[in-house]
This record gives structure tokens, sequence and C-alpha cells, in this order.
């Protein structure tokens, strides 16, 4: 089993390929390796409820851990009480901590 | 305390183009905190990041002059961020992309930002514990 850590940077609204990456997070996850997505800049918009937040909570669902990048949150205006199912804030050290412990770590 | 832990990272992002370059330098700053020793490949725009011909500016439409603006300049971030990585017992080390250099005229460089090739990045990646390539879009 393998460590993955999934950096979303772009968000469903604007890029149709976003999907494309959490299905990537859902499909390493089936196979039994351990997937964190990383939700960053505009990245974290569909955190908060809304129409675009439903890929997500069911990921989180499914055995993938999905944060929130605080900063990009409070950047954005969207307080940590609003958000989606099963998405929790966190912050960027995370992605530190995922790199020096030698998690696959990939930036979309 | 240092655990000589060795992170790569590859950018490609000019500077005041885009948050990934900001979110990079996050990144980079956290890992400088806890003295880890840093390796950054900068490629493409991403050269003009420690260009110290970078300048602050006034703003006219607010009415501020160039101290009052404060305008934020990368290569400043960056200098504070090796002299953090050294505080904390690690080391921040910067390879430019040097025909990206040529290509953009932006020579003038920290003093650390060395020139060389990809090449110089897979053999950071080969040596580093992790390494983390930040694309543009």
């Amino acid at each position: 089993m393998a460590k993955y850590l999934l950096i979303e940077s772009r968000d469903p609204f604007d890029s149709n390929d976003v999907s494309n990456f959490y299905e990537l997070a859902g499909g390493l996850v089936q196979e039994g390796n351990e997937v964190t997505v990383f939700l960053v800049q505009n990245g974290v918009l569909p955190a908060r409820k809304s129409t675009q937040s439903k890929p997500l909570s069911d990921l989180a669902r499914n055995g993938v851990e999905v944060l929130a990048d605080d900063f990009s949150l409070r950047e954005r205006g969207i307080e940590s009480t609003r958000l989606a199912d099963g998405i929790r804030a966190s912050m960027l050290d995370t992605v530190i901590d995922h790199l020096a412990d030698g998690s696959k770590v990939i930036w979309h | 305390m240092s655990d000589n832990k060795t992170i790569t990272f590859a950018l490609m992002d000019a500077p005041y183009e885009n948050a990934r370059s900001t979110t990079a330098l996050r990144l980079i700053d956290i890992a400088a905190r806890r003295g880890y020793n840093i390796n950054v490949f900068a490629y493409e725009g991403a050269v003009g990041l420690p260009f110290t011909k970078q300048s602050p500016h006034p703003n006219a439409v607010h009415g501020r002059d160039a101290d009052e603006e404060d305008h934020p300049l990368p290569y400043q971030w960056i200098e504070s961020i090796a002299k953090t990585a050294e505080a904390s017992g690690g080391k921040l080390d910067w390879i430019n992309c040097g025909l990206c250099v040529d290509e953009r005229g932006v020579h003038e460089a920290l003093e650390f930002a060395r020139r060389g090739t990809p090449g110089d990045l897979w053999k950071w990646a080969e040596s580093s514990d992790n390494t983390l390539v930040i694309p543009t879009k």
C-alpha cells in the first residue's frame, strides 16, 4: 500500500479536468492505497457546501482524507464551519509532512 | 532542529502571475523553518523569482508612494527564506534553468541562485527524500 497526497489547486467551476483528479483519488483508494486530497488556492471553492461539493464528500465517505488549506479558505471568506461533509480545514504544513514521510505527492 | 530531510521543488510560474508562486514559497518557507535541506529548480518563468532587479513602485490609483505601497518582491522573500533555512540548520539551494534565464534576460539573480539544466533536477530528484513538481496550468 502506498501513500498518496493529491493537491488540487483548481476549482471545478473553472476546470473540467478537476473531476479526473477526484476520480484518480477514488481509484487509488479503491486499490488499497492511503489517499489524501489537499485543496489549495481556488481548489478550496467546492469545499463549501454547494452543487460541486458532493464529489468531495463522496470521496471522504469512500476513505479518502479530504483537507482544505485554511489560509486559502480564509482568503475566500469560507468559514470552516461551512465546509461540506467529510472535508476538514488543515494547515499547509500537511503537504510538507507528506513530502517528508515519502508519500507520492502530485500537484494539479 | 534539523532531521536532515531533503526536499526538491520544481517551479515554473513567473512571479506576479499566479497564486502557485505564493503557495510554492509558503511551502518552501515551512520546510525552511523545519531545518530541511531544500532544493529549488526554477524552470521557464520561475527563473524570474530570484531576479534582483525587481523593484518596488508607487500606486498612483491609491495615492501611495513606493514606501507606503511596500510592494512585495519575491526575490526578497527568497532571500529571507534562505536565511531562515540556515538559521534552522538547513539550506536553500537554488538552480535556475540557464537557457530560460538567457531567453528572459534575467541574469541578475540572488548570489546563491546558480545556473543549471533540467539534468540537475533529475539528480536532485534522485538524491532527495521527495520531490514536488508544481507545473503551470
